[in-house]
């Protein structure tokens, strides 16, 4: 596809985002596995950029990862998601920001079919009231929080300290870009850019300086697949679709991966250690891995934000090379610090993977 | 059996009034598919099979390994040209198998135990779907040299990386208080949760019996087996 087709799409696929007043809804496997990237997304947006996020302690998992375990009724995710949104209007909110990719294309889901079936809706908004005595509500705005980062990308860019830029050749660092299958893939009109060409994390790498690198096997699934991970006989599913897509990548170089569900970095991150591990495979240079990154924690790269504050540390694959590309200035020694540069130890080395 | 018995009760799902239009064979969900990369798997043929009303061939299916086979990535819905979403007619399959109890008879069927154990217990437990000090390193080693390192340190990493773990008000992995997962456990209860997990293990256990198994001996082998048979290469 030509470049200017793709922008005939992306000028298609518009979506509106309000620029401030979210109530703010967190994910279970991004709490779990990158809690630095939730804390960074409500730093830059609260204290960088002056926005009114709001959260409560009282909202839950949407049950999405159990409904697509097929584990729980479609009337029990939806009552749980009813709850939700509930409490966004109690606290006073219409727009509505979370940092799930399953929750996002779930909440599209459900309220497409409370459209299409009222007779549902009305069923929900009754299971909700004799449960929990809650209003039903709906949000005017159904954002992901990928979303609201591309909002403001252009104010990131104003505050960067760093760019997408490799310091030593000048030329801009190659990015691949990794969208959630939830986002777009079942309604293309709720994603920015839609679903073939999503435009949601594109924007921000071409904001911050960075290129985007295409590849053959680009909107193919990590291969997380609830219950193909979850139990441990099904897990070749997960890992054979990553490799499929690092070996589609591995040709064209890419300097780093970014992300926008919580799923994806974890598997493409660890998948890497054990196809390395198991057979010295390695995608990067010089048995380096190629480092996958939530946006956050390329925001807070950019905005200067130190590497170990963004929790990079706890990344399978090694980011120095990204860093020293991007000329940040990180100490190796407090890498693997605690609070206070309290001791704790440090994770076993790999074998193969540097 | 009365004709049309199954396909009626599939019918009775929205996710299967949502998924099926009239499906022209064209296998473009089946090319795009992760699972029938790596699985036996055909998404066009089962699309078929729902649409035919075929019921012994949606008897054959819903008792089958076949229906567990999908990722729900839903990449298929995507691209299928006549607007069918395979991904939730399969979820629509699943749900009827586990109903009639058919699930329990295929190796990735039965599955749904354990999923449904941990999974539900997860949500009605902590409020989660997955919680960090119930994703042990020794069941996950592809988690890493770097998780085995944080599981040991989970409340130093949680501390030093912002997160609020177990702790109150709100944050990353706080404790959800007791009076939301309480309203969690009434909408499991309302909604039929309750009654599917409860459905689910009785299957199962009944199933360990027929086996001869004790409930530990059955949950290792339904965690760890994966016959060869299901695989594509
Ligand atoms: S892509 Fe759509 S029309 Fe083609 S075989 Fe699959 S379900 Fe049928
Ligand atoms: S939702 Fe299922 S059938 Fe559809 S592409 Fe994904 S794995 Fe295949």
């Amino acid at each position: 596809m030509i470049y200017e087709g793709k922008q005939k799409i992306w000028a298609d696929y518009q979506k509106e985002i309000p620029d401030d007043h979210y109530f703010y809804v967190r994910s279970c496997i991004r709490q779990s596995f990158f809690p630095a990237s939730e804390a960074t997304f409500l730093d830059i947006t609260r204290n960088r950029l002056g926005k009114d996020i709001f959260e409560t302690e009282h909202h839950t998992t949407c049950g999405g990862i159990a409904y697509h375990s097929d584990t729980i009724p479609q009337e029990t995710v939806m009552t749980i998601i009813a709850r939700q949104f509930a409490l966004m209007a109690k606290n006073g909110y219409e727009n509505y920001v979370c940092s799930c990719i399953t929750s996002f294309g779930l909440y599209c889901e459900t309220m497409e079919t409370w459209r299409e079936f009222p007779e549902l809706e009305a069923k929900i908004r009754e299971n909700l009231w004799k449960t929990c005595k809650l209003d039903f509500a709906k949000p005017k705005f159904l954002i992901h929080a990928s979303d609201l980062v591309y909002k403001y990308r252009n104010l990131i860019a104003k505050q960067a300290v760093h760019k997408l830029v490799n310091v030593h050749t000048g030329q801009p660092l190659r990015v691949v870009e990794h969208i959630g299958c939830h986002y777009s893939k079942m309604f293309p009109s709720k994603g920015v850019g839609g679903a073939e060409y999503p435009y949601v994390l594109v924007g921000m790498i071409e904001a911050w300086g960075g290129e985007i690198v295409d590849y053959p096997e680009r909107r193919h699934c990590c291969g997380f697949g609830f219950r193909q991970y979850f139990i441990k006989g099904n897990r070749g599913y997960s890992i054979s679709n990553t490799h499929k897509k690092f070996e589609s990548m591995e040709p064209f170089h890419p300097d780093f991966i970014i992300t926008n569900c919580p799923g994806c970095p974890y598997f493409m991150d660890r998948w890497q250690y054990v196809i390395a591990e198991s057979t010295g495979k390695t995608y990067g240079k010089d048995g380096h891995g190629i480092p996958v990154l939530t946006y956050e924690e390329v925001a807070g790269l950019v905005m200067g934000y130190d590497p170990w504050d963004l929790g990079l540390q706890t990344h399978q694959v090694g980011v120095e090379p990204l860093l020293d590309k991007m000329g940040i200035e990180y100490d190796p020694e407090k890498k693997y610090l605690g609070k206070g540069g309290k001791d704790i130890g440090q994770p076993e080395p790999c074998i193969c993977m540097k | 059996m009365v004709m049309g018995r199954l396909y009626d009760l599939l019918m009775k799902d929205y996710r299967l009034r949502e998924g099926l239009n009239a499906c022209i064979n064209c296998g473009t969900c089946t090319a795009v598919c992760p699972a029938a990369e790596f699985y036996r798997y055909d998404p066009r043929r089962i699309v078929d099979i729902v649409q035919s009303k075929d019921e012994e061939e949606i008897e054959k299916l819903l008792r089958s390994d076949t229906i567990w086979y999908c990722g729900e990535c839903m990449s298929c819905v995507t691209r299928c040209p006549r607007k069918n979403a395979a991904g939730l007619i399969i979820m629509a399959l699943r749900n009827l198998s586990i109903e009639l109890g058919y699930f329990i008879e295929s190796e990735k069927g039965r599955q749904q135990f354990l999923l449904t154990k941990d999974l539900c217990s997860n949500v009605l437990d902590y409020g989660y779907c997955v919680y960090p000090r119930r994703f042990d390193y020794a069941g996950h080693p592809e988690a890493g040299r770097v998780w085995e390192w944080e599981e040991k340190h989970l409340d130093d990493v949680f501390e030093r990386l912002g997160g609020n773990l177990d702790g109150p008000g709100p944050g990353a992995m706080r404790r959800i208080p007791q009076e939301d997962r309480d309203q969690l456990k009434a909408i499991f209860d309302e909604t039929g949760a309750t009654e599917r997990m409860e459905k689910v293990r009785a299957a199962g256990l009944k199933k360990a019996a027929e086996l001869g198994m004790t409930e530990e001996e059955f949950s290792r082998m339904v965690y760890f087996t994966s016959d060869p048979k299901h695989l594509n290469h």
